[in-house]
């Protein structure tokens, strides 16, 4: 019962601080946006130059160093790595793909939803179906394998590039670039995003918030702790656009969205299809890694590599719609991750035959006591 | 001698699958699991209590063992 409390309001601050966020000046509908976010820092530091979506969000930075924070003080930080790493790169990659398609990480879909934008329900039905879709791959044997402790220096590693990128953000030199037209030029003043951003962290590191983890849990075990979490940030969102007015119900004219259904339900379940082989959306790989897990970091590169990518190939979605090579990448990205999928649960099922038990390789102690 | 379960550095739900497959295989009787993160010990704690089984945490260093008994 404790525990649900912790989550419910770690939810609930969450949906406050997105409307206190839109308030004081970011896009509509984009409190928080870790997809969102993450595309703008690939575009600050300039690997895309779309002149719209460039700028260093504080809000992210926020996060890993309030996640940080968090784990340190419980002693949950711990160095961790080798597992897949450039698979993980690579499905992040392709979920973020998806997720400019669709235009919000599972957190803005939540948030879209709360400010009457019925497009995300599209957004939201994928996801659903994604993790849906991954889970069978769960089942049949898919493991990215087992994360082994590292020396301690490279847990830190992230936090330090974190870091830098929070340096170039407060000295803006001439080659970092903030937007001064679109969504990345409307930002909540600095102090407030990175406070916000902290606050969150904090909260989504000791509830462990995921919204692919919400379904997936709910669908395996018929467990909705995590989904109680995402209720929370719906309903206080919602309430807060209620009462701001900034509640428009609708599927037109909604801030930085689109009304395509079916490529909304597509490029949100390649999300989720790649976030529940992951083992968690994006903001939960963007907490992970500030745990010290080095996997779960280089899966946050991968998400900016991929918006960068998807940026500077014209593939990420805009309020006119998916282009055609969004809409062609998007049906690759799927076909990529199968093929991935297939040949993990392949390659795990054969070495289980002639080992016996992969899993417990190199690791014979446990089976001591 | 009760076989441990070793979940160490799997991220979830790998964990709680390993488990799950376990309460469904055994129905009643005793799991051992063997999990180093906080996560994956509240996480198969919840599985446990939704499932009702009793659960029993040890820790030794940074590493957890979890006895779930029904």
């Amino acid at each position: 019962m404790k525990q649900k409390w912790t989550i419910i309001i770690a939810g609930a601050i969450t949906g406050l601080m997105a409307i206190l966020l839109v308030k004081y000046g970011n896009p509509a509908n984009m409190g928080y946006c870790i997809a969102c976010f993450l595309r703008d820092i690939s575009g600050g530091l300039g690997l895309q130059k779309v002149a719209t979506v460039q700028y260093i969000r504080p809000e992210i930075i926020g996060m890993v160093l309030g996640a940080f924070g968090a784990a340190v003080a419980t002693r949950e930080f711990k160095s961790l790595g080798g597992s897949s790493a450039l698979t993980r790169f690579l499905l992040g990659f392709i979920a973020m793909i998806g997720m400019l398609v669709f235009l919000g990480c599972p957190l803005r879909a939540i948030l879209r939803l709360a400010g009457g934008d019925l497009n995300a329900l599209w957004g939201i039905a994928g996801l659903i179906a994604g993790v849906g879709l991954g889970l069978p791959f769960l089942r049949k044997g898919f493991s990215l394998g087992r994360a082994m402790p590292q020396n301690k220096s490279n847990g830190y590693v992230f936090i330090g590039m974190v870091i830098t990128v929070f340096i170039l953000l407060l000295a803006k030199p001439a080659y970092i670039i903030f937007s001064t037209e679109g969504p990345a030029s409307m930002r909540a003043p600095l102090a407030l995003a990175l406070m916000a951003g902290v606050i969150v962290g904090v909260l989504a590191q000791r509830s462990r918030l995921c919204l692919a983890g919400g379904i997936r849990d709910f669908i395996l075990f018929r467990d909705s702790y995590l989904l109680y979490g995402f209720a929370a940030i719906l309903i206080v969102a919602l309430i807060g656009n209620l009462t701001m007015g900034t509640f428009k119900l609708g599927f037109e004219g909604q801030p930085i969205a689109h009304s395509d259904g079916p490529w909304n339900f597509l490029g949100m379940a390649l999300a989720g299809l790649c976030a529940v082989l992951l083992g968690g959306c994006p903001l939960r790989q963007l907490i992970s890694a500030s745990e010290g897990n080095t996997d779960s970091a280089v899966t946050v590169l991968g998400l900016i590599a991929g918006a960068a990518f998807a940026h500077n190939f014209g593939l990420a979605a805009s309020a006119k719609g998916v282009p055609a090579a969004g809409q062609t990448a998007v049906l690759i990205g799927f076909a990529a991750v199968f093929v991935i999928a297939f040949f993990v649960c392949k390659a795990n099922l054969s070495v289980r035959g002639v080992k016996a038990d992969a899993g417990s390789q190199g690791r014979e102690r446990a089976s001591l006591s | 001698m009760q076989e441990v379960k070793d979940a160490r550095g799997l991220l979830c739900p790998e964990p709680l699958l390993i488990v799950k497959k376990e309460m469904d295989r055994l129905g009643t009787g005793t799991i051992k699991v063997l999990v180093d993160s906080a996560a994956a010990r509240d996480n198969i704690s919840r599985l446990a209590k939704n499932q009702k089984w009793n659960i029993d945490i040890t820790q030794d260093g940074e590493e957890f063992l979890l006895q779930l008994t029904k």
